[in-house]
């Protein structure tokens, strides 16, 4: 196999210009910051990329009446007005889909064939769905003449930084709504592009403001007085800490939180399409997805098969540069989240599971973590019941459809579930008793704007994407 | 349990923190099978209680005008209602999904459709002023749904909920789906929002106890409970109720299948 190695195949990073520093984006334009800054780096490098603002309660207070401000006309504005804007958005982002993918590579460490084939076009494709929307709002189920909340405070994680944010803002903006978003603190520069992008679409000032900050300007975002709607994408201690936070408020509130999902595959499987889909569902960006796909139920029947195709398949896995073609796992996005995994690892190995990676040379900077498995995992092991958020799979088998179920079900999340076999009563059967919010059969980590996604139980409440998204942005007129 | 006038009715049992584990661990052992069974079949369950209901009708009045002091015209108003409230949830059973879930149109070859499923074992805390009416209103769009619930019935006017336990215990509905404890909603409801295997709540039976509201809401997100928050004040239950007290508590499950051949 040697004798085929790729040679290398750098996308160039010349076609992003990443200023030495940022400020913040508030009413329409880029202000300093009243609190300190900090650095964003590049994950594969460790490279310092630019120095950003750390918006102060002041900072957030500032955009929150911007954004007030801004409630006035563009939630009077016609739908079909909007629907312009955001369809002018969703043609800039495909007109820069390169620029954005280069620098979301750059920032978050994601290989740049996930950043250009899935994160950017589905991130355009969330801004043409919900601009549709926008005219057409009173025929969303919701009442003759549904009408807006007012200020969204939106807080997003660094696995998809583009992409959680256009899920986020595409259906506010559609709805009448107005936004501070905060991206995270480790990928703030693809947030402030689409800050750039607003202005470039001469989107009203005040409509989206961006802060960029860590936890505190996060928390100054989500329990502002004059938020009416929170949205919020990331762990489930944040989402349980919101969730006190707005207690007893009116504020409109749904959370996208962690995942352990259970990707289950029977003996009648298609084995070359479910190992596929075990790697897609595990190690699609690097394992950072809350709905990957972490623990593999296999049917005990067909576990040594799986296992030895999915060791080999694991085996031609690349991982490196982010900004490389042929690179499959990118950067683990930071230190702090590598250590995660470094220590949920040690734990499923000090615990008696049986670890196993591909031979791989990473790289001598940056933050790295090779393509893991984990055989001979039980219910108890923390592997199986905690999310490592990295590219781990823990193993675990079943008898009867009945322990499958019992299994995957045994967990405190309940974001996504895959299913693979060949016999359609089967899928259907699992489908309906899988107690998570979004089910692959014979698939795995497929998005789309029109496919509403969210949890059950602790993975958060409510759902983005579809008609389903937009209650989460909308009331009932008020007579 | 003492009526409007403050006579002597009867004695109503306080529930306790134990009588509410118990009641949620016979919820969770209803809870598969209840969401399992059939949307028409739902239907037909809740629409028997509405029928028993109205068989029982001369003491439900009894219980409203004793309880809240009700004129007979507006006890038997309230009465109409409660079995018309039923009646229009049972017929829910087997339309919400075509309402509010829906094929998704996903650019690409996937079969790829969203709906509605229950979200579990539901605790309600029933109206306190509106004994029969309000208590009816709560349950029914929890269970038809396919949830099944742990309800603490109005405190001072827990008659008409007695009646009506006895009404789901001969009816068709099936053990452990609706577990009415009649009791105090600031002793019970704490022990209910901080259960970790019940699933949402309904604060309906706190309206316009904002800070005992914001306790049961803080209690309630250590695992996330789906929450319909308590009202300022109670609401008029008489007025069309919209889908909100189903979609509350209702999670919405989509599928995505490869298309091929």
């Amino acid at each position: 196999m040697a004798s085929f190695e790729y040679a290398p195949a750098p996308e160039s990073r010349s076609i992003v210009d990443i200023k030495p520093s940022y400020g913040l984006f508030v009413d329409g334009e880029f202000v300093d910051g009243r609190g300190t800054s900090f650095k964003t780096i590049n994950p594969a490098t460790e490279e310092t990329l630019a120095e950003v603002a750390e918006a102060s309660e002041a900072d957030v207070d500032l955009a929150v009446r911007a954004a007030r401000r801004a409630f006035r006309g563009w939630s009077r504005m016609s739908g079909k007005e909007r629907a312009k804007y955001l369809f002018r958005i969703a043609r800039i982002i495909q007109e820069r889909g390169r620029e954005l993918a280069v620098l979301e590579s750059i920032d978050n460490g994601k290989p740049i064939k996930e950043s250009r084939d899935v994160d950017v076009p589905v991130v355009a494709a969330h801004f043409f769905y919900y601009a549709g929307w926008a005219d057409k709002l009173s025929y969303a189920g919701l009442g003759p003449s549904p009408q807006p909340l007012g200020v969204a405070g939106q807080v997003i994680p660094w696995n998809f930084p583009l992409l959680m944010l256009a899920w986020k803002v595409a259906p506010a903006l559609a709805c009448g709504n107005t936004v501070v978003l905060k991206p995270a603190e480790t990928t703030p520069l693809t947030a402030l592009l689409f800050a750039e992008i607003c202005q470039q679409a001469d989107l009203p000032p005040g409509v989206v403001n961006i802060v960029t900050g860590a936890g505190g300007t996060g928390q100054a975002v989500v329990s502002h007085p004059d938020v009416d709607k929170v949205a919020f994408t990331g762990s489930t201690d944040v989402g349980k800490a919101i969730a006190r936070a707005v207690a007893g408020s009116s504020k409109k509130v749904t959370l996208e939180l962690g995942g352990k999902a259970a990707n289950v595959v029977f003996d009648d499987a298609p084995i070359d399409q479910a190992v596929e889909g075990i790697v897609g569902g595990i190690f699609f960006n690097q394992g950072h997805v809350c709905c990957a796909g972490s623990r593999l139920l296999v049917q005990e029947s067909v576990a040594d098969e799986v296992l030895s195709r999915l060791k080999r398949r694991m085996g031609t896995l690349r991982v490196g540069d982010p900004l490389d073609k042929n690179t499959d796992i990118g950067a683990i996005n930071s230190s702090e989240q590598l250590a995660r995994i470094r220590e949920l690892s040690d734990i499923g190995e000090s615990e008696g599971a049986e670890r196993w990676a591909p031979a791989c040379e990473l790289p001598s900077s940056g933050f790295w973590f090779p393509p893991t498995v984990f055989t001979g995992v039980t219910q108890a092991h923390r592997i199986a019941r905690e999310e490592v958020f990295g590219p781990v799979l823990s193993v675990l088998t079943f008898r009867t459809p009945a322990e499958a179920i019992e299994k995957a079900n045994n967990t405190p999340y309940g974001l996504s579930a895959g299913v693979w076999t060949e016999k359609g009563s089967r899928i259907l059967h699992m489908a309906s008793q899988l107690r998570a919010g979004v089910v692959w059969a014979n698939t795995f980590n497929k998005f789309d704007p029109a496919s509403p996604f969210g949890g059950y139980k602790e993975s958060g409440y409510g759902r983005e994407g579809g008609r389903q998204g937009l209650a989460a942005y909308l009331k009932e007129a008020e007579a | 349990m003492l009526d409007a006038k403050g006579k002597f009715v009867a004695n109503a049992a306080l529930a306790s923190r134990k009588d509410v584990r118990d009641a949620v661990v016979a919820a969770r052992k209803a809870f598969g099978p209840w969401a399992g069974r059939t949307a028409y079949n739902r239907g037909q369950v809740v629409y028997r209680i509405a029928e028993v209901m109205e068989d029982r009708r001369p003491q439900f009045e009894d219980a409203v005008r004793q309880s809240e002091g009700a004129s007979a015209a507006a006890a038997r108003a309230q009465v109409d209602a409660a079995v018309d409230r039923l009646v229009w949830y049972a017929g829910w059973a087997d339309k919400l999904a075509q309402v509010i879930g829906n094929a998704n149109p996903v650019a690409g070859p996937f079969f790829n459709h969203t709906a509605p499923e229950p979200t579990g074992v539901v605790g309600v805390l029933a109206p306190q002023s509106s004994s029969l009416l309000g208590l009816v209103s709560v349950v029914a769009p929890v269970i038809v749904t396919g949830n099944v619930a742990v309800v603490v019935s109005s405190y001072d006017r827990p008659l008409p909920a007695v009646t009506f336990s006895e009404v789901l215990a001969t009816s068709d509905v099936p053990g452990g789906v609706v577990n009415i404890l009649t009791g105090d909603a600031a002793v019970l409801g704490p022990w209910l929002a901080a259960h970790m295997d019940v699933n949402a709540i309904d604060l309906s039976g706190v309206a316009g106890s904002a800070d005992l509201a914001t306790s049961l809401e803080v209690a309630a997100a250590d695992n996330l409970k789906r929450v319909r928050r308590a009202p300022d004040a109670e609401p008029d239950w008489a007025a069309e109720p919209g889908l909100a007290a189903m979609t509350d508590f209702v999670e919405q499950k989509t599928v995505w299948h490869p298309i091929g051949i």
